[in-house]
């Protein structure tokens, strides 16, 4: 199936989870990143059980401070 | 308020703008706008808007200038090491625009002083560096229902949000608590271009003159982002969550706290 992931379109197998998506696109620390799908965020404990649709929408939604570095 | 003839003069490349004119200009000198921390996008932000004649700005940091600032916090100049950020702050604002008012608070933002420091102000700006100052400054404009401009950078992104609390999406409708202390990148990994604090904090500051003269779209329900390297900007739209821990339907916050500080060590790395 097709997603569009962070503006990029993606093929990926059917029926896959939010989980595995955060893997396959090599997202190395999942804990920084909140998910949005269609247009409403998925919570954190459901990513596991949370299967993504053919054409659906997904953002990565990054934590970003202050760039300072030391907080 | 009637604009004295230097004024005029001053400020007449917004008196000719359409949309701001001498009325718009009034209302700049007449608005407060508050910035927490005087860093990498507090300073770029304070120029600005006391360049446009911000007539009171509020300015808080409980921190020094130090020699690893300086690469973007532009506001401070290597004559200021070791100088109060908020007083080496004032002094450039002031020197750009003495139409300007600058209130300083020397201190951290925290939930015993933060509601009361925001509650003067039209509109707040978000310069912080750090996460459970983040959540903080959400929660306390949330509960005092003032609108402000949220912004975060790393390395070579940048992102930034506006927000109307009880209207719009707020940071924790993304964000439902800071992240774990082991997950925030440790110091050899973070860092951040210079510049990219100036596109930051000048958009912050956009949102506040536009904020203040009630023209143009503001960035609400959209988070804007930004890679310097690929020079690509990005509209995401982000719905309000109806199970925001804040502003959701059953809220399970309903006083201010501050949260948790992670800390990053430097021996670690
Ligand atoms: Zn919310």
């Amino acid at each position: 199936m097709k997603l569009v992931v962070n503006g990029s379109e993606v093929e990926t197998k059917d029926g896959l989870t939010v989980s595995e998506l955060l893997v396959e696109q090599n997202v190395k620390m999942p804990e920084m990143v909140s998910v949005e799908v269609d247009g409403q965020i998925v919570p954190r404990e459901d990513f596991d059980a949370t299967a993504l649709k053919d054409g659906g929408k997904v953002e990565f939604l990054y934590f970003m401070g202050g760039g300072g570095g030391l907080n | 308020m009637d604009l004295t003839d230097q004024q005029i003069e001053r400020y007449s490349r917004h008196i000719i703008l359409e949309q701001i004119g001498g009325t718009g200009q009034a209302k700049l000198l007449d608005s407060k706008v508050l910035i927490v921390g005087a860093g990498g996008l507090g300073s770029p932000a304070g120029l600005y808007l006391a360049a446009a004649g911000v007539g009171t700005i509020g300015i808080i940091d409980a921190d020094t200038v130090d020699m690893t600032n300086l690469q973007r916090q532009i506001i401070h100049h290597t004559a200021d090491l070791n100088v109060n950020k908020v007083d080496s702050a004032r002094a450039k604002m002031e020197a750009i625009n003495p139409d300007v008012t600058v209130k300083t608070y020397h201190t951290w933002a925290k939930a015993d002083n933060i509601r009361e420091i925001i509650r003067d102000y039209d509109f707040v700006i978000d310069g912080t560096d750090n996460f459970p100052a983040k959540f903080l400054i959400n929660d306390a404009c949330y509960f005092e229902r003032k609108a402000f401009s949220h912004a975060g950078i790393l390395r070579f992104d940048g992102q930034l949000i506006t927000i109307l609390p009880g209207e719009t999406t707020c940071y924790r409708c993304i964000f439902e608590t800071p992240p774990p202390a082991n997950a925030v990148p440790s110091c050899s990994q973070a860092g951040v271009l210079g510049v990219l604090a100036g596109v930051i904090g000048s958009l912050q500051a956009t949102e506040a003159v536009k904020y203040v003269l009630g023209i143009g779209e503001l960035l609400t329900g959209v988070l804007l982002t930004y890679n310097a390297l690929t020079m690509q900007f990005r509209r995401i739209n982000l719905n309000r969550n109806p199970n925001c821990v804040l502003c959701g339907d059953s809220p399970k916050i309903t006083e201010l706290k501050d949260e948790e500080q992670p800390v990053c060590d430097l021996k670690k790395d």
